[in-house]
């Protein structure tokens, strides 16, 4: 299995290496090239066109710096994709790590290849591209795809955690380090507060959200993952609010003091640009939705509205000096409810991928840009701050968790255990936002810019391979995994019966807490905003338009895994029926759980998924899978009209027997299951289970006589090949009907002759006792089907 | 609002009963005057006007038994047309938590009628058994929100649920022998089991399998994040909370 995966993996590698290699040394032969074209212009001329008069047009020409850096920036991506595209191959890995950690891998690559050519990098990264171009999109998708309502179920504690925790990492970090810059020995004392300060608040940025798919695997709980993303989520925002404000006191520090009046500035500015910032946002998002409102017929131009109101959003802003980040943020969370339902169902696919391709577009950039300036000489390696960097980052997280969370919980419902701050902790996996800040700093105000981002690099390597790659296995190891064993189909239900009652008897008391203000808020959005802001054609009621989103959603899935992935069942189908009267089978219990966890309506959303770099097929292929299922099996019953499980498993009539119904089916399709089960058994059992359902029916002497018809066969085979055998891959019972058919046509031929005496004599018998009972018959000439397709073992013997 | 204004005479009793605290009571009653429309009893319809509610894929069952006679403790079988303020003190106290500080043997009553309550939303037509009629029509309900789940897979489930339920309560069964359905003893011998396997989920919740004992506590306080809860009810009396932190 390994193997096969690896084949076209390793290929893959290497190709990608020489593409690489071979792409990067023909740009950097042909920069020298041209440059050497603009050097020595008249001598090229003259080589190129030695005869031909200047004015000519050259019939062959060469201009590589004018396509050089969309040129490279679009082998980058391409790069990152196929590289992605592999670690995606072997189904293990994105399992182990996260997927930044092949990102900076590729990124060093990049760099490494680079470095080896004196090629120069394209100037991807400054100040205006990476504010005005590569933020934006990481922001508005994770906007766009947070879970709304959890979200603001636990607003407060995000609010609490995400804001005072930013603050709280950078100033500890900033003024921490500030005290290690005093020790002359480290040979830091150049380094002043502010510059210190500036660099707390960029590494206390966190991009948690490689952690978050880890999560989802263990299924954490939802208030854990509800922190972790909102920490994502906001957390850029703050720092950078927070890292432009610093930035404008460093720039004031170099030309006068900063008197107190100024700090005080400082903190009503922080405020007023956050929530100026969210003023602007959900001011957009209004309009965007009331836009789309019109835009029926031509649904086209439907994402285009999203994408260009958010980034409107941002730059207006910007203009502002408010800030950008939590303005598109609170657009995208305030139009998304509208948007999604005025667009058409094509647009609402485009703007979810297109948001997921140009975030990961974005990203992809910056980690190949972090990795191709690890590699190269613009570093400055000083232990003492690095070092000190590393502690620091790691001890404030912990204070900040521990503190935070020990006052949040006091107001909770629900408090958080020490295992889930634990794990809050040692999700503080820095990312793209520290590297990008730390890379913008400018060299004017900071001389040891070097140093800042070789720390800062030092940090994100050390967070996302060490702690991204072991957070999975501590998860597992502190979240006790489920052990599927045990858990019933009845707890299950019942389970779910206590959730579902417990929502209904909230809902009937009624909530004075938050919920009222949800419930105002509701009110309201119900009387005036969704009037304002939905197209008037649509249903009224939103469960109506859940499931017209549900039903639409579920056909798309159908059609996309459509052919595929039915193939794929018949294996489990055969599988199942294989186990034959077994009571219930594990799969069983595991498909009618799966059906209830997917299918059934969930009150409080409690399965969330999100993930960066990749948009799930939401509710899971399990869903769609179900669906198909379903599919085949009216299929099937329709062409015979059988008594089957939805997922293909036939009724086995013994169990039927515990319950207290009268059977439905008719009576041609018990004979036929029981003629299913018999094949399906192994000898013995079936024998006895045949004789069992068939002591009534039959008269005494009849019965011996079928008795012994049957025994001796059985002992035949036994004789003949071994008893392992019988467990022989069913088809369905047309394959055998056929067979059945087939046989009888077989019959006169000489295809028994090996075998012994007794056999004939009991097949003879066998002939007249056909003609007894219908039901006998066709179970006996089932009998005979299963000796028939041993026969040719038989021969051998 | 204004009956049950101080801790008069009538909501004394109905402390006594109910065990509910005076703070409560109010706040319930204002609920019910909110449901009702100032009416002094609750119909069927009135549980219409929760907007919530409607989501509800056992919202049938749910108001249902509100209106149970056996729930209600006025009779073995069928349904009451209206309730009274009292009576719905009545339904809303089974999902008090269970008081830490009762003994063992009140905490497995306490339990046990928690448990009966969960029995007669599966047992409709209060026989005394879930047949397998009744288990097919709770789960069909419970599948309800999922247009696209067939009635025969919500069949199928139920099925396969009740001969795990046979084989759990009664065992080895011989073949011509029927199980009725689940009685409450069964179903108490079913709950015992799932306790026990719960209680192994102690730090991560998983989603939707908290152990039973939570569930059960927190019923009542998940509804009650303001500052009535009862267990928290004397700790935070006086202080300002957070709205949102719930």
């Amino acid at each position: 299995m390994a193997f096969q995966v690896f084949v076209p993996f390793c290929p893959w590698k290497v190709l990608l290496l020489l593409v690489a290699l071979k792409c990067s040394e023909a740009t950097s032969n042909l920069n020298e090239s041209t440059n050497a074209t603009a050097r020595h212009e008249p001598n090229v001329r003259f080589a190129a066109a030695s005869s031909e008069p200047d004015e000519k047009i050259s019939v062959f020409a060469l201009d590589y710096d004018y396509v050089q850096i969309p040129y490279e920036v679009t082998l980058w991506i391409l790069l990152a994709s196929l590289a992605k595209i592999g670690f995606h191959l072997y189904h293990r890995l994105p399992g182990l790590m996260p997927e930044s950690c092949l990102l900076i891998v590729v990124g060093a690559l990049v760099g490494a290849i680079i470095f080896g050519t004196d090629h120069k990098s394209p100037p991807v990264m400054d100040s205006n591209i990476y504010f005005l171009y590569l933020l934006p999109p990481i922001i508005l998708e994770g906007g766009y795809f947070m879970p709304t309502r959890p979200f603001f179920e636990n607003i407060g504690s995000i609010l609490w955690w995400a804001g005072l925790g930013a603050l709280i990492n950078a100033f500890g970090i900033g003024l921490s380090l500030y005290l290690i810059c005093q020790i002359k020995a480290f040979g830091l004392s150049d380094v002043n507060l502010l510059q210190n300060l500036l660099f707390g608040s960029l590494i206390s940025s966190v991009d948690p959200v490689a952690v978050l798919a880890v999560f989802e695997e263990a299924r954490v709980n939802e208030p854990l993952y509800m922190m972790i993303f909102g920490e994502a989520l906001l957390n850029d925002g703050i720092s950078v609010v927070l890292y432009n404000i610093l930035i404008a006191f460093t720039k004031m520090h170099k030309f006068e003091a900063i008197k107190p009046v100024d700090i005080l500035a400082g903190c009503a500015r922080f405020i007023i640009v956050g929530l100026g910032g969210v003023f602007f946002g959900i001011v957009f998002g209004f309009i965007s939705a009331f836009i789309t409102r019109f835009t029926q017929n031509i649904s086209a131009i439907e994402p285009l509205i999203v994408f260009m109101f958010s980034y409107l959003s941002y730059l207006a802003a910007e203009t502002l000096y408010l800030s950008g980040i939590l303005a598109i943020t609170a657009c995208a969370v305030t139009m998304k409810k509208y948007v999604e339902e005025n667009v058409s169902q094509t647009s609402y696919t485009t703007i979810k991928y297109f948001m997921k391709m140009l975030s990961s577009v974005s990203e992809t950039l910056i980690f190949i840009f972090m990795g191709v300036s690890t590699v190269g000489k613009n570093h400055e390696w000083n232990w003492a701050f690095i070092c000190f960097t590393l502690a620091f980052c790691q001890i404030w997280r912990a204070i900040s968790v521990f503190a935070l969370f020990y006052v949040s919980n006091q107001f909770r419902t629900f408090p958080f255990s020490i295992k889930d701050q634990c794990i809050i902790f040692y999700s503080g996996v820095r990312g793209a936002g520290s590297f990008s800040l730390a890379f913008l700093l400018p060299l004017s105000l900071f001389p040891r810019k070097k140093m800042f981002v070789t720390a800062t690099l030092v940090v994100i390597y050390f967070t996302v391979f060490i702690q991204g790659i072991t957070i999975g296995p501590l998860v597992r190891y502190l979240g006790v995994k489920k052990t599927n064993k045990k858990e019933s189909i009845n707890e299950e239900l019942h389970i779910r019966l206590m959730d579902h009652l417990k929502a209904g008897i909230e809902d009937v008391c009624g909530q004075w807490s938050h919920y009222q203000v949800r419930d105002k808020f509701k009110k309201f959005d119900h009387r005036y905003l969704r009037k304002i802001l939905i197209r008037k054609n649509l249903p009224k009621s939103s469960i109506v338009s859940l499931y017209k989103k549900l039903e639409m959603k579920q056909a798309i899935e159908m059609v996309e895994t459509g052919i595929l992935s039915s193939t794929s069942f018949s294996t489990p189908l055969q599988a199942q029926r294989i186990q034959g009267t077994k009571r219930l089978s594990p799969e069983d219990v595991e498909s009618m759980r799966d059906i209830l966890t997917r299918n059934m309506y969930q009150v409080r959303q409690r399965t969330l998924s999100y993930n960066k770099y990749n948009l799930k097929p939401q509710t899971c292929e399990k869903q769609a899978k179900e669906i198909l299922t379903r599919r085949y099996n009216t299929l099937r019953d329709s062409m015979r009209k059988g008594h089957s499980l939805p997922w293909g498993k036939p009724a086995d009539t013994k169990n039927i027997r515990y319950l207290s119904f009268p059977y439905s089916n008719p009576q041609p399709t018990r004979r036929d299951l029981r003629a299913e089960e018999l094949t399906d058994n192994s000898s013995s059992d079936s024998d006895l289970s045949f004789i069992m359902f068939n002591a009534n029916s039959q008269t005494r002497p009849l019965q011996e006589r079928q008795l012994t018809q049957e025994i001796i066969p059985m002992k035949n085979l036994n004789r003949g090949g071994k008893p392992s055998n019988f467990g022989y891959p069913r088809s369905t019972s047309q394959e055998e009907r056929v067979g059945r058919g087939r046989w009888a046509a077989l019959r006169p031929k000489p295809l028994f002759h090996a075998v012994d005496e007794e056999y004939e004599s009991g097949a003879e018998s066998e002939e007249e006792a056909s003609t007894i009972g219908s039901r006998w018959s066709a179970e006996h000439r089932c009998r005979r089907e299963h000796r028939r397709s041993h026969s040719p073992l038989l021969h051998k013997k | 609002m204004g009956a049950a204004h101080s801790a008069s005479e009538e909501v004394r009793e109905l402390m006594g009963k109910t065990g509910f605290s005076s703070d409560q009571i109010e706040q319930l009653h204002r609920r019910f005057k909110q449901l009702s429309g100032d009416q002094p009893t609750i119909r069927k319809e009135n549980f219409n006007n929760v907007p919530d509610l409607e989501l509800n894929p056992i919202r049938s069952k749910i108001i249902r038994a509100f209106f149970d006679n056996r729930n209600l403790r006025k009779g073995p079988s069928g349904l009451a047309d209206e309730i009274n303020f009292e009576d719905f003190l009545t339904i809303m106290a089974y999902f008090q938590p269970i008081d830490t500080t009762m003994d063992e043997d009140q905490v497995q009553l306490c339990r046990r009628e928690k448990l009966r309550f969960l029995f007669h939303m599966y047992d409709s037509d209060s026989d005394g058994r879930i047949t397998l009629e009744e288990y097919r029509n709770v789960v069909e309900e419970l599948l309800s929100g999922n247009p696209h789940i067939e009635k025969e897979s919500a069949r199928t489930i139920a099925d396969g649920a009740m001969m795990e339920a046979a084989s759990v309560c009664v065992g080895q069964m011989e073949p011509d022998q029927v199980y009725e359905g689940i009685t409450f003893d069964d179903f108490l011998k079913e709950f015992a089991g799932i306790s026990q396997s719960l209680k192994r989920w102690v730090g991560f919740r998983r989603p939707g399998a908290q152990s039973l004992d939570s569930v059960l506590n927190t019923l009542w306080r998940r509804s009650q994040t303001g500052p009535n809860c009862p267990s928290q009810r004397n700790q935070c009396k006086g202080k300002w909370r957070f709205p949102f932190l719930a």
